[in-house]
């Protein structure tokens, strides 16, 4: 069969589906909403805003995930990219929402930042050198180019790409000149962002690695969200015709090696602040690695990183579909706590505390993002019709 | 006497009518066989399932006696051979064991993939029979062969060559030992 006499529309059971998960997500989504308020009430509005804040955090990391593999797989090539696009593109056309979400945390700035109150940073000769930098209208600036940046690359990929259905010649051309600065940008903006957003919640500590953990966590959070995504829907068609476990086994392979990559930058700073033990930098892992935070810790070291790992090293389980789902949700909630192990302790001040919001940020938040991205997705085909090398990644793993 | 043979081999002139001549000669239950194509093909280890081979135990093997190695060695060095305070710490710091023990084990599991590969390959390998087929040479260039074994336990001579003649060949030849 070839690609131009098929239809890769949803299905009706499909779209039935889609619409059935983008109620419940929406529904999700307002009463996690609904149940933050009252939380203001209830709790503080200090932690509403703390957990929203990383449960954002976290969301952003799964959109420009996907916004990032899209980008490099029109640098490399092959048939687990072709499969992959059209539900990056989706995420990647949250990215609006995701803007207006931040607002939020602007409301937040003094709840969240020290260095946003002149009186502490009089005291403190530390940020008084680091306001220059560390001050409310730079921040919101520099939020702002992040954000316009990446809607921006979004947009743009998007554009072209609905253009190359349309049969535009140069539409793949135009997307693969500007993957490469596009990845480019996104690695700045990142590192910018994870100093501005979450390192400087406490202002006196530094790590030049810190922008690489997220990085590296996009990524995986990214894929790992992109292979649930495709084995929920390869339940239905157009999907169920099209995957092939070698579709699945090269995402897999992706998913172990973002595993290991974001294995590899967390030790690495943890080795080197460890070696050093200057009381400047120890004092982040103090807090982490102490009392009931070192149970959370202990937790990332087997659950997103030993567990994963020795799993994903089997080929059969790769290309198992329902097992491969699984993994990659166990992932993804692991990088939830993983960005909550992050940035929590600075607001705890050392105290293990968790609170019922922290568990509640993230279904709101997932609700309503979830929503917009399947409200995306049933915009347009699930394969990239204009995709020149749709044929062969069709054919990919079959006789 | 008659000097008992090597195979019979079947020559062909593209790489779809090999894997198909592969998977016929697999549904035909013979197990004893083996194709050689001038490049890689992928749907080729399919139809011979060579999928599963210890390779990949071996090199997990490998791979986890360079760990431990890396790993017990810094220990010794450090806590019983010559203790040294450093900066207070204690004497089995086990971070900074870390690198060491994770360059040793994708050492050691490098080296046994190619010591594994070379041993499951049977290589070095100074006499191999099927190039007592003087067409055999083409191998390397633009013809594809698959050889069945006088080893396989369905191996007949008679009924395997008129087998191999049924997935119209070019030539099928006998192949001494």
């Amino acid at each position: 069969m070839t690609a131009q006499s098929r239809d890769f529309a949803a299905s009706a059971e499909l779209a039935s589906d889609l619409r059935q998960w983008r109620t419940r997500a929406l529904t999700a989504g307002v009463i996690g909403a609904v149940l933050l308020l009252v939380g203001i009430f209830l709790v503080s509005p200090f932690q509403l805003y703390e957990s929203y804040l990383w449960s954002y955090v976290f969301y952003v990391g799964v959109t420009l995930g996907c916004l990032v593999w899209l980008m490099l797989q029109y640098l490399t090539g092959g048939a687990w990219g072709v499969v992959i696009r059209r539900p990056a593109e989706a995420a990647a056309r949250t990215l609006p929402l995701l803007a207006l979400l931040f607002l939020p945390i602007v409301v937040g700035i003094p709840n969240l930042y020290q260095w946003s109150h002149a009186n502490l940073v009089a005291n403190d000769p530390v940020m008084q050198h680091k306001q220059i930098y560390l001050n409310v209208p730079f921040f919101l600036i520099r939020a702002a180019l992040y954000l316009g940046g990446w809607n921006f690359l979004a947009w743009y990929f998007n554009r072209w790409s609905a253009r190359e259905d349309e049969g535009s010649p140069v539409a793949h051309r135009k997307m693969a000149a500007l993957a490469g600065p596009g990845i480019l940008f996104w690695g700045f903006s990142i590192t910018f962002m994870a100093v501005d957003w979450v390192l400087s919640l406490n202002p006196r500590w530094f790590s030049t690695i810190f922008g690489m953990l997220f990085m590296a966590g996009q990524g995986l959070s990214g894929m790992a969200f992109l292979i649930t995504l495709l084995v929920l829907l390869s339940y239905r068609r157009p999907m169920s015709e099209i995957l092939t476990p070698r579709h699945l086994h090269d995402l897999g392979k992706l998913l172990l090696c973002m595993v290991m990559v974001w294995a590899y930058f967390t030790f690495s700073q943890f080795l080197i602040i460890w070696a050093g033990n200057l009381p400047d930098e120890i004092t982040w892992y103090v807090a982490r690695l102490h009392g009931g935070w070192r149970y959370i810790a202990l937790a990332l070291v087997l659950g997103h990183f030993a567990l994963p790992f020795a799993l994903l090293l089997s080929r059969d389980l790769k290309r198992n579909f329902k097992l491969l789902a699984g993994i990659a949700i166990f992932i993804l909630c692991m990088r939830y706590v993983d960005v909550y192990w992050l940035v929590a302790p600075d607001f705890s001040r050392g105290r293990f505390a968790v609170s019922w919001m922290d568990f509640v940020a993230p279904v709101a938040l997932g609700g309503i993002w979830l929503w917009a991205f399947v409200t995306q997705l049933e915009k347009r085909p699930l394969m990239p019709l204009g995709e020149p090398n749709l044929e062969e990644a069709l054919q990919h793993g079959r006789e | 006497m008659i000097k008992p043979i090597y195979g019979l081999m079947a020559e062909f002139d593209n790489p779809t009518s090999l894997v198909n001549a592969a998977r016929a000669a697999r549904e035909k239950g013979y197990r004893r066989l083996d194709a050689y194509s001038p490049f890689p093909i992928e749907e080729l280890t399919d139809a011979l399932h060579l999928h599963h081979n210890k390779l990949p135990l071996i090199v997990l093997c490998g791979g986890i006696l360079g760990g431990l190695t890396g790993f017990l060695l810094q220990y010794y060095i450090t806590v019983i051979d010559f203790p040294i305070n450093i900066g207070g710490r204690p004497l089995d710091s086990w971070p900074a064991y870390i690198i060491i023990t994770f360059e040793l084990t994708i050492l050691f599991g490098a080296i046994s993939a190619v010591l594994g590969l070379l041993g499951l390959c049977g290589l070095p390998m100074p006499y191999h029979p099927t190039f007592n087929v003087p067409r055999f040479a083409l191998a390397s260039r633009n013809r594809f062969f698959l050889c069945i074994e006088a080893r396989d336990p369905l191996f007949d001579h008679d009924q395997t060559s008129a087998f191999l003649e049924t997935l119209e060949p070019r030539e099928v030849s006998e192949v001494a030992n």
